[in-house]
Order: C-alpha cells, then sequence, then structure tokens
C-alpha cells in the first residue's frame, strides 16, 4: 500500500524532463497519470529512484485534426477522449476503446500516452492503434522521431521508447468515408483488464467491398496481436457473415494468450474469434452507416 | 527531491505541508489535515473509498501523490455543507437511504457530485456507469442510485426556483 | 402490528421509514471509524507475512529493520513466547497462533510485527526484515487431508496422527438410508462452495492503548462483539496482568462486519501486547490484500447430497455428507455445540419426513475460519444444497420447479413445525411468499417465453429459491460462544424532561440500530424516536451482549429493548396512578400517555410521568424511571422468503446476465421497511457475487489466487441488478414484537435462485448442476460441449 521512497521532479519543459531522464537513465520513471505507475510502486513491484512527473509542461494534451491525421497529445486524459465529440463522430474505434479502459475515475487521469508507453499487452489502446495503423511521436534530446505502430511494441512491458524520450503525440491517419471502427471487450468486470478483445477499422470501397482494415487483439499475447492473416483475407471481399466469420477465425488463429484467472488459452483464444466477428460486424454497419 | 513544500487549496483554503514525495495524497488528507471523511478500503486503486475532486474532476486520492496535488484545489466531503446546508447530494443520500455503514459514501457522494456538475439530468443508467468506480457491500447500488436522481431532481429545482 | 404504524410519524414506532439517526455524521465524513483515530504518542504496526504455506522458520533476522529510521522495535513468535501469548485460543476452542516460533501454515500468516513512529516507517522497517524459510509438503486439498500417509499439520497438538477437526452429524441415518433406498427417484450431487470472503469495505483494525499509570487498557477495534472480546482478552492476557474491570472495548464506527469482524485476529493480539510492553498507543490496520488472504473466509464446503422423492413429487428423504476445510485451525465463530453452525436447516422449508446430515472438519495449509459473508452459521451452505437438490429433483420429474416446491412446503397450518432434525421452525407461510413472487415477476408468461427462445436455439433461465433462514442465536439451553450464553441486552434510563438513552449488547455495523432501536422504545413507550439516544459498542457502559452477527440483533437486543421498554411502563403505570390518585386498574394506556377509563380527560403523558420519577414519585418507591434487560430468547426465528431470478445467456461468451430478479421476503413485523429494504438489497448484492464473481482459490503449493481486489471480483453498479423487493409479514409467535431477522436472508436465498436459473436455462441440453461462481467460462465450456457455443 505503501511505496518505497523516491524523488519526484516536476520539470515544467520537456528539455528540463528530458535531461532528467538522461541523468538517471537507469532508474527514472516518467509519471504520466500514474494510474499504472503508482499502483506498481504502491505494491513495491518496480522501483524507480526518480519520478519525473510530465504533469506541468504546456502543449501536452490536445486532440486536433491536421495535415492528414488525429495528433493527440501523449498525456490526454482518457476521459477528455471519451467525451470528445470529434472522437465521438469520427472515430468510434477509439471513443469505444476509450470507455472501457479501467473505471470513470481511472480515466480520469489516466493518459493515452501512459496507456501506450507502458507496453502492457492488456491495455486496451495498443490494440487499437495497431487497427487504425497509427504511428507514434517519440520526442528526446535531439528532436522527435515517428514510430509506426507496427514496431512500437517489442515485447512484454517493453516499447520502441528510448529510456530518455518521451511518448508526446499519437498520430491516426483520418479515416477516409466509407470507414467505420469498433472495440469489443470482454471483461470479468467493469473495471478489469480485458479477457479477450478485439479492435476493428475497416473502410469500404465503392462497391461495398473491403478496401482497407485493420485488426488489433489485446491481451492475447506478451504484445498485441495485429491479426495480419484476417486482413490479408479481408481485403477486397464483400464482408458477408461467412467473410467475417473466416476472418474471426484468422484472428484467432493469430491469438498466444496466457491462461490466468481471466481464462484458459482456448476459452481466450475463442473468445477473440467470437470478439472478432462481433468487432467486424460493428466496424462494418458503422462504415455502411457512414 | 525527496521533501517537497506544498500548498494545496483543500475546500477552499490554502492548505501547506512539508512532505516526502511519495506521501499518497490521501494520506496527506487524513493524517495531515486530519480530514478523515476520505476513506481508505484497498491496495490496487479498485474500491474508490478515497475519491475527491481534483481541480473539479472525481480522481482515487490513493493513487495521486500529494505532491502531484501542488498549485490544484482538492475538495473533499467536509467541504460539502454549506453554512450548515446540506449539499443536494447529501440530502438525496440521507433522503433515500443511500448508506448504511457509511464507509464508502464519501467517495460515492463526491463522484455524484461532479457527476451532476457536468450532466444534470441523469439516467439510472448514467448514474450506474459514473459510480463504476466505486465500490459498496452494504447497500446493493439500489439505493445510491435512488438518492443521486433525487439530488439531481432538486438542484434542478433548486436551479428553477433561483431563476424565477 | 403488521401494516398500518400504531404511532404516528412524530412517534416514529414500528412500521415508520424513520429517516436514519446515524446519517448526519457519515453524510459529512464525521464518521469515526478505527482508523480516523489518533492518538498523542501513537505508534504505527505493520506485518511481515510468510510467502510460504508451510514452512519451518529458520532465522528471522530484524536488524536490517531495525536500522530504519523511525523503527522501534520488531516482534517475534519468541518475543510473545516470553509472555505466553504466542498462540491463543479460538472461539471454537481450538488454538491458532498469533506469531509463530517454529512453523508457518498458511500463505500470508503473521510472522513478525514492526513497531515504528509512523505508517511509512512501519511499511519500510516490514519490507526490511528478512526471513529465511525452509518449505514443507503443503496440503490444500482436504481430501488429500483426510488420506492415511497425509503430512499431519497439527504438530503443537500431542498425539494428533491425522487432519481432522471434528465429526458432526444429526438426524437418522439408518431410517434416511433405508427411505432413499425406497424412493422412486433420488437425485444425488458434488456441489462445492468455493473459499469468498466478506471484504467490507473497511478492513480491520485496532488502536491498542494501554495506560501505564492506571493500569487500564483500551482497545479501539473493529469488532462486531466487543463484551466478548473484553472477556476473551482478560482470559488470554489475564496472566499478564490485564483485568477485565480495567479492560475497555471500544467499537466505534464500522465500515462493514458481515461476520468478518467477529473474530479475534493475530494483529489485535500483537497490537494489544505491544501497546501493553511499551506504554503507547498502538495502531494496526491490515491493508486489502492481507485482509483478503489472511482473515476469516467464508464457506469451503465440499457437500454431497441426496434426495429422494415418490414418482408424484413428495419427498422422501435427505441425505448430506460435508466436508469442512477449516484451513490450519477451527477460528470459525459458530456457537460452541454447533461445529458446523446451523446447518441442520437443511431440510428447508419442505416437509421433510426424516434426514440424516453429517459434516467432517479438516485441516489444511490455508488461513483458519471460517464462518463470516452474511452465512447465519453456515445456512447459505445448507440453504444452498437443498435449494439446488430441490430444482435438480424437479428436472428429474419433469415437473415445474414452483410446483414441486408448493407440493412440499410445510403447510402453514403445521406451525410451529418440528423439523426431523430438530428446529422448531417458529411460523411460516411459504406458498405465500412463492405465489407474490410469481405474480410479480410474470412467472406463466416468462415460461411461455422461454419455450419460444428455446425454438430459436436463444438461452433464458428461470430459477427459484424458496429459502427458509434460522437466526437469532439464541436459547441458552443450546447456545453459548467459549461458554458465554447468547442472550442479548437493553438498558433503558428515561431522564425527567422525558428523553430517554438506551444502551444494548449488540453493535451496528452499518444496520441502522440508532434508528431502528430508538423505534422500537417509540413504539412501547410513545416516548418519540428522535428523543431516544441509542448506544452501543463501549464495554465501560454498554450491558453485557454477544453482539451483532448472524441476524441476530433485533431478535435478541430487540426484544430486550422491548421487554426493558415493558417493565418501565408497568413502573410509569404505578407512578401514574399516584399522581392521578387512581388505582392502577382503573389506568388504560394508549400510546404515550396512561389515562383514566371513562375520564380520559385525565391522563398523564410518559414524559409527565418521566419527570414525576424524579420530582414526586410515590414513598417507598424508588426514584428515576429505568430498567435493564437480558433476553434468553425462547426459541430461534425462521424468516423465509421465496426469489426468482431471469437469465439471460450469451451463447459466443457464457456470459449471464441477470435480467430480473425478484424476492419476496418475510421476517415477520417490521421496525423500519426503509432500513429491511437496504438490508434485502445489499444481501441480495452478496448472494450475487459468489453466484457469479468472487471466489478464493489455492494452487497445489498453497499460493492464494484471488487475494487482491485484482482479482477478487467485487461487483460494481454496473454488474448488480436492480433488485425488485416485496414483503408477506407472518410474525414470530414467541418474538416480544412478533418481528424475526433480516439481514442476511438475501445473501442465503439468492445464490441458489441464480444457479438455479443458469441450469434452468440450460436443462434442455441435459444440464444438470453447475458449481459457483457461474463463471463465463465454465458456461462456455458447456455450451461447446453441447454443441450449442455461438
Amino acid at each position: 500500500m505503501i511505496p518505497g521512497s523516491f524523488d519526484y521532479h516536476a520539470p515544467e519543459t520537456l528539455a528540463e524532463a528530458l535531461d532528467l531522464l538522461g541523468k538517471h537513465p537507469d532508474d527514472a520513471k516518467v509519471l504520466s497519470g500514474g494510474q499504472s505507475l503508482l499502483p506498481l510502486l504502491k505494491l513495491r513491484l518496480g522501483a524507480a529512484a526518480h519520478l519525473v512527473d510530465i504533469g506541468k509542461i504546456p502543449d501536452l494534451e490536445y486532440i486536433r485534426e491536421d495535415g492528414g491525421f488525429l495528433k493527440i497529445g501523449g498525456r490526454t486524459r482518457e476521459s477528455t477522449l471519451e467525451h470528445s465529440p470529434l472522437v465521438r463522430r469520427k472515430y468510434p474505434l477509439l471513443a469505444d476503446t476509450a470507455e472501457v479502459i479501467a473505471d470513470p475515475l481511472v480515466r480520469n487521469l489516466a493518459t493515452i500516452g501512459g496507456n501506450l508507453a507502458h507496453g502492457d499487452p492488456a491495455n486496451d489502446h495498443p490494440a487499437t492503434m495497431l487497427a487504425y495503423g497509427a504511428e507514434i511521436v517519440a520526442t528526446g534530446k535531439t528532436g522527435t522521431r515517428t514510430i509506426p505502430i507496427g514496431k512500437f511494441f517489442t515485447s512484454l512491458f517493453e516499447t520502441a521508447l528510448a529510456p530518455d524520450e518521451i511518448l508526446t503525440e499519437i498520430r491516426i491517419p483520418v479515416p477516409p468515408p466509407r470507414s467505420g471502427g469498433a472495440y469489443v471487450k470482454l471483461e470479468r468486470k467493469v473495471g478489469d483488464f480485458a479477457t479477450a478483445a478485439s479492435a476493428a477499422q475497416v473502410t469500404l470501397g465503392p462497391g461495398g467491398e473491403v478496401e482497407r482494415v485493420g485488426i488489433g487483439l489485446t491481451n492475447a499475447g506478451p504484445t498485441p496481436i495485429q491479426a495480419t492473416a484476417a486482413e490479408q483475407f479481408l481485403r477486397g471481399k464483400k464482408p458477408d457473415a461467412g467473410a467475417i466469420a473466416e476472418a474471426a477465425r484468422l484472428a484467432a488463429s493469430a491469438a498466444a494468450p496466457a491462461a490466468d484467472r481471466r481464462g484458459s488459452v482456448e476459452y481466450k483464444t475463442e473468445m477473440a474469434r467470437v470478439l472478432t466477428g462481433r468487432a467486424l460486424a460493428k466496424a462494418i454497419a458503422r462504415a455502411q452507416g457512414a | 527531491m525527496a521533501r517537497h513544500t506544498i500548498e494545496i487549496n483543500v475546500n477552499g483554503a490554502p492548505s501547506k505541508g512539508e512532505v516526502e514525495s511519495r506521501l499518497l495524497l490521501v494520506h496527506f488528507l487524513r493524517e495531515n489535515l486530519r480530514l478523515t471523511g476520505t476513506h481508505i478500503g484497498c491496495d490496487t486503486t479498485h474500491c474508490g473509498a478515497c475519491t475527491v475532486l481534483l481541480d473539479g474532476v472525481p480522481v482515487k486520492s490513493c493513487t495521486v501523490l500529494a505532491v502531484q496535488a501542488d498549485g490544484r484545489a482538492v475538495d473533499t466531503v467536509e467541504g460539502l455543507e454549506k453554512d450548515g446546508k446540506l449539499h443536494p447530494v447529501q440530502e438525496g443520500f440521507f433522503q433515500e437511504h443511500g448508506l448504511q455503514c457509511g464507509y464508502c459514501t464519501p467517495g460515492m457522494m463526491m463522484t455524484s457530485c461532479a457527476l451532476l456538475s457536468t450532466n444534470g439530468s441523469p439516467t439510472e443508467a448514467d448514474v450506474r456507469r459514473a459510480i463504476s468506480g466505486n465500490l459498496c457491500r452494504c447497500t446493493g447500488y439500489v439505493n445510491i442510485v435512488k438518492a443521486v436522481l433525487h439530488a439531481a431532481a432538486s438542484a434542478r429545482e433548486q436551479k428553477a426556483a433561483k431563476a424565477s | 402490528m403488521a401494516s398500518t404504524p400504531r404511532t404516528s410519524p412524530e412517534v416514529g414506532g414500528m412500521g415508520h421509514s424513520v429517516k436514519r439517526k446515524e446519517d448526519p455524521r457519515f453524510l459529512r465524513g464525521k464518521g469515526n471509524y478505527v482508523d480516523d483515530i489518533q492518538l498523542p504518542g501513537m505508534l504505527h504496526m505493520d506485518i511481515v507475512r510468510s510467502p510460504y504455506a508451510h514452512a519451518k522458520i529458520l532465522k528471522i533476522d530484524s536488524s536490517a529493520a531495525l536500522k530504519v529510521p523511525g523503527v522501534l522495535a520488531v516482534i517475534t513468535g519468541q518475543t510473545l513466547e516470553q509472555y505466553k501469548l504466542h498462540w491463543m485460543p479460538t472461539l471454537m476452542s481450538d488454538t491458532q497462533m498469533v506469531l509463530p516460533t517454529e512453523k508457518v501454515m498458511y500463505q500470508a500468516q503473521e510472522v513478525a510485527a514492526v513497531i515504528a513512529t509512523d505508517r511509512y516507517a512501519a511499511a519500510d522497517g516490514a519490507a526490511a526484515v528478512e526471513v529465511d524459510y525452509d518449505p514443507l509438503p503443503v496440503v490444500v486439498d482436504p481430501f488429500k487431508a483426510l488420506e492415511p500417509g497425509a503430512p499431519v499439520l497439527r504438530t503443537d497438538k500431542p498425539g494428533k496422527t491425522d487432519n481432522r477437526i471434528f465429526h458432526w452429524e444429526v438426524g437418522d441415518r439408518a431410517a434416511t438410508d433405508k427411505a432413499l433406498a425406497a424412493s422412486d427417484v433420488v437425485v444425488e450431487q458434488k456441489i462445492y462452495l468455493p473459499r469468498i470472503h466478506v471484504a467490507s469495505i473497511e478492513t480491520c483494525g485496532i488502536v491498542a492503548d494501554f495506560d501505564r499509570i492506571r493500569g487500564k487498557l483500551t482497545v479501539y477495534m473493529t469488532t462486531q462483539a466487543p463484551h466478548a472480546i473484553r472477556t476473551v482478552i482478560a482470559l488470554v492476557a489475564g496472566h499478564v496482568g490485564l483485568s477485565e474491570e480495567k479492560i475497555r472495548v471500544v467499537s466505534p464506527d464500522i465500515g462493514g462486519g458481515f461476520g468478518g469482524k467477529v473474530p479475534v485476529y493475530p494483529g489485535y493480539v500483537i497490537a494489544i501486547a505491544a501497546s501493553v510492553v511499551i506504554g503507547k498507543p498502538v495502531k494496526w490496520v491490515e491493508d486489502r490484500m492481507e485482509n483478503l488472504q489472511a482473515d476469516s473466509f467464508a464457506r469451503d464446503y465440499h457437500i454431497t447430497a441426496a434426495l429422494g422423492a415418490k414418482k408424484d413429487g413428495t419427498m422422501t428423504g435427505l441425505r448430506i455428507k460435508t466436508i469442512a476445510d477449516h484451513g490450519y485451525a477451527d477460528a470459525a465463530a459458530n456457537p460452541s455445540k454447533f461445529p458446523a453452525g446451523l446447518f441442520s436447516i437443511c431440510t428447508g422449508s419442505y416437509k421433510m419426513p426424516v434426514a440424516f446430515a453429517e459434516v467432517d472438519g479438516v485441516y489444511t495449509n490455508k488461513p483458519p475460519g471460517g464462518i463470516a459473508y452474511r452465512c447465519s452459521f453456515r445456512v447459505t451452505e445448507a440453504v444452498h444444497a437443498i435449494e439446488r437438490m430441490t430444482d435438480m429433483l424437479a428436472q428429474e420429474l419433469k415437473m415445474d420447479p414452483a410446483q414441486l416446491r408448493m407440493k412440499n412446503f410445510i403447510p402453514e397450518n403445521e406451525f410451529p413445525y418440528k423439523s426431523v432434525l430438530g428446529w422448531e421452525y417458529d411460523s411460516g407461510n411459504y406458498p405465500a411468499a412463492l405465489k407474490k413472487a410469481m405474480d410479480i415477476v410474470g412467472y406463466d408468461a416468462l415460461r411461455k417465453e422461454q419455450a419460444e427462445k428455446r425454438k430459436k436455439g436463444e438461452l433464458m433461465g428461470i430459477g427459484i429459491s424458496s429459502f427458509t433462514e434460522i437466526v437469532g442465536a439464541g436459547p441458552s439451553k443450546q447456545f453459548d460462544i467459549l461458554g458465554i450464553k447468547m442472550f442479548d441486552s437493553c438498558e433503558l434510563r428515561v431522564h425527567p424532561t422525558g428523553k430517554a438513552t438506551a444502551r444494548f449488547g449488540t453493535k451496528s455495523q452499518g444496520q441502522g440500530h440508532e434508528t431502528t432501536y430508538a423505534q422500537i422504545i417509540a413504539e412501547e413507550l410513545g416516548i418519540p424516536a428522535a428523543h431516544v439516544e441509542v448506544e452501543e459498542g463501549d464495554t465501560d457502559t454498554a450491558p453485557y451482549g454477544l453482539g451483532t452477527y448472524a441476524s441476530r440483533s433485533t431478535p435478541t437486543a430487540g426484544a430486550a429493548g422491548a421487554i426493558a421498554a415493558r417493565k418501565v411502563r408497568d413502573k410509569a403505570k404505578k407512578i401514574a396512578a399516584y399522581v392521578l390518585e387512581v388505582s392502577e386498574d382503573d389506568l388504560v394506556w394508549e400510546v404515550g400517555k396512561f389515562s383514566v377509563k371513562g375520564a380520559p380527560q385525565k391522563s398523564k403523558t410518559i414524559q409527565d410521568i418521566a419527570f414525576a420519577a424524579y420530582t414526586n414519585h410515590p414513598q417507598g418507591m424508588e426514584a428515576g424511571l429505568e430498567a435493564v434487560d437480558y433476553y434468553d430468547p425462547p426459541n430461534l426465528t425462521f424468516p423465509f422468503g421465496s426469489y426468482i431470478c431471469v437469465v439471460d445467456i450469451d451463447r459466443g461468451t457464457g456470459e449471464v446476465k441477470v435480467r430480473r430478479f425478484v424476492a419476496v421476503d418475510d421476517c415477520g413485523n417490521i421496525i423500519n421497511p426503509m432500513i429491511v429494504d437496504g438490508q434485502i438489497h445489499g444481501g441480495l448484492s452478496m448472494g450475487l457475487a459468489p453466484a457469479l464473481y468472487e471466489e478464493i482459490t489455492y494452487d497445489e503449493d498453497g499460493n492464494v489466487h484471488g487475494g487482491s481486489f485484482m482479482d477478487y471480483l467485487v461487483p460494481t453498479a454496473m454488474e448488480t441488478p436492480k433488485w425488485e423487493t416485496d414483503k408477506t409479514i407472518t410474525p414470530s409467535p414467541h418474538h416480544p414484537f412478533g418481528a424475526k431477522g433480516v439481514g442476511e436472508s438475501a445473501t442465503v436465498g439468492a445464490p441458489p435462485a441464480i444457479a438455479n436459473a443458469v441450469v434452468d436455462a440450460l436443462a434442455h441440453l441435459g444440464v444438470k448442476h453447475i458449481d459457483i461462481p457461474i463463471t463465463p467460462e465454465k458456461v462456455w465450456k458447456i455450451l461447446k460441449e453441447k454443441g450449442a457455443a455461438e
């Protein structure tokens, strides 16, 4: 319940923050929303001698469309995403995702940047970003770099971020017309991590066939899973019930979940199939309605 | 640094303290300021008994460092009553038997206050969703929902009365 | 007395939904819970716990801990052994360790305690204590524990060669075997009720304050039974100089009890010892994980049940064998003659001609216990068994489960009813409650809907539970805890200005006694409930009582309140006669005043009489207006109800959605309908939780799973349905105002209603039983096996 001691820093600029991270490469952690980090420290799992709170740094919370992307500041709160009219209108997959993260109180502090940077495949945004084909903008001492989401999650609790980099922005390509997305999460109760969850983002062509599709799976392996075989299968096809069912089956074959109290390997894999089917159906219906 | 001097505006009054970096906000409120109305019910950020408003937004104060609240405003249950008059949320909980042991109640009420400040006419589903981060063992939630809806109705009436 | 209140709303007697008198402080965040208490010079305690389920302790190294700034002492089993406090008796006359000197017996067991100047230093100190263990073979399966050659766990008991704790049986084994063998139909089933935990939102804690100068120990404790605790402390620690008249136990505001705050936990004893030795107040408040992993659990009953019947559905006999996993010590809080609690209520609401039940307690490497979680002393277990078996019987006979119950209910005119297992049920009207529930839920229409849905492959189920509860322990002939009889008490004093103070031996943890007890006094004397100050929980002032658990308060202390008030009224009558200059026979009582027969304008209110008791009482009579009653209930009370649950099942995920839940309860005459409804709502939620969500399990190394709120799934407002409640009223014939207890009825009745609904949804696929918690995966596995998954 009570964390071990640490030094706390609240830099007022990004440069100061990066400087601190550079000074303590092995034992400094970024404090964003704190809703993943502080619980770990309170259980004395994972120590940090230095906490670098990025809460005072300006211009890290925003949601805006610009240059063909939805650009989201790394410190944007989940509750802000959940209630943003722009997100709800044009990015239903993202809205679906934000509203099932933890519970409403945690969402008031938890940030999308923290959710992604933690590298936890059980978090909800990673699969969604895979489905969107998003990009991560990382800022370091020498400037910013863009990391495609497919390269961002390297292994369990590990990302492509260097110890002295901060995730400052997430970029989602603005979906073309006839696009829709959905996130379907199976949880034991509200507030839990996913037993299984599936993110689907589709764009339909002029004839109603699937022009673009992204499918991501949450908590189905040591990293979030991109269901590439399912995506390949669906591309160019008419999204009827049979196609959706086959895509869902292929998505499940990409899942490699671990057994735990949330479920056996068999159950979680099956749920990846069931939920992908439901996410695809919903995404397609939204795309057809868009 | 491991120790900091902080000043937090608590229930409208500035409160200073010299604290360790790791001091949780809930402990600052309960131990340093002796505001024991905010309670602790778990150690994994689940139960919500520690809910306070941070700059008007309900958060779990067991998962916020006191130093993070430096220079900001915190509202706790002790600040709800004004000039001897209960807040509509407190009145709603009283009228509708929304509490039994009283332990989850401060957190429930702070969350409910925040809900009503953004949605003056919540549905039952809205209320259940809003309090889904606050656990209760005694009431089965039925009367808590009634209490919040009562408070919403009463707040709307008061507003209408003021306006006319 | 049943429907319209006799008193005015201003008086607020029985039947009024008086708003709660305890609320003002809770609404303002001014409750006084144990962790709110801060005393000058107070120290903090944190506990070092074992990561092993069974291990020898080789060494405890406190040197690093003692170097942590703020740490004053590290207490081990060796420290306590000097005072012979390293072991203590349990409420079931077993023994358990306070701190070990040789070995640990469950994961999370207390191993050492750190005393420090603040809680952060105490936590740092606890993290710095180094313990070396030598693991021993672990026994977590009670069946394996009973096998010959199993490691003997209680090596501290001289001559013990096995892991048996007790054997208890009731009924007629031979007659039951014979009846079942001769029955047209017998359904038999293994039913496992896993470990669960009350998880009240406030965990357990204590502030122990020993005043060296006065030689007085004051203990602020999360306890449901302060007097019993005081006596236990005096008995256990008498040899170190603590004497009962110099021990004060204060149970302040308690954030939920549910039975989890009855046992004496090692942390309490260590804190008391520390305070006595150091001479300063010591506070210990446990973390949630400590609470879930080390405190008294509930259930863990392995039941094998057999229910027989004639072809036409008439029940012929019930046989139950249970293995009770108690962990490494029997620390359950049962009445001493009932090691399996009131499990023998298992014949339920039915006219059972013959029955036999036996329970065998077993030691395993798990925390000790296990009575708690609103179970009324193992009644949840008993009711789950009979209500599940009744539905299984209905399924076997292809009979509607409501019809089968109606056929077998004890008829209303047979009460008081003596069950074959020895209980005399005081009153009941089971058909009325079931019929009401069926009407409210629209039973026939639901069955039609179910038939239509089945044709389309949709899964919908309807489950019934018609339970009989047994509460109000209890009559002195049969009931005691550690020898102390289970009476309860009220001390009532009326002041000159007509107000009253009433103190009781029970202790509310949210049940609203400050309001309901005042209403009882108001009903009997006409003093407005608003003018009756109710006090509980301070052993220096409250009359001796056995506390609040097992729904006993209204049946025992509530009764004492009524009797004490009647004693006061008797004296008031004498004073009234004196003041009005008539004989007592000429007086007539209506609530709040005595008046002269035929001359109603000649009257004295209770307030007048109270003043006269101090200013103008008759010569030869003592001044004052007060009475004490220690109430020995002549029998238990038997609340009952019928619950109907409707579920829909997601064929893809196996998730169970409770669409509707109708609860019709009967707790006799009702003091405060609003408060009773609140108790039902809360009880239903604590029935839903074990039915679908909660369980604590152990792997074969004795590692606990489900020991934090991450995995111990307490339902939120989103999982909890909107409970629909209604009542029937069948007063208790022996209770002073016809009331029965009610706090636990819903936790007892709800789980089988939900389990029955799920099984009913899958019955057409051949499913006969599912153990709780009914998780989505359990359902999905069945659907897959039966080819019915999406």
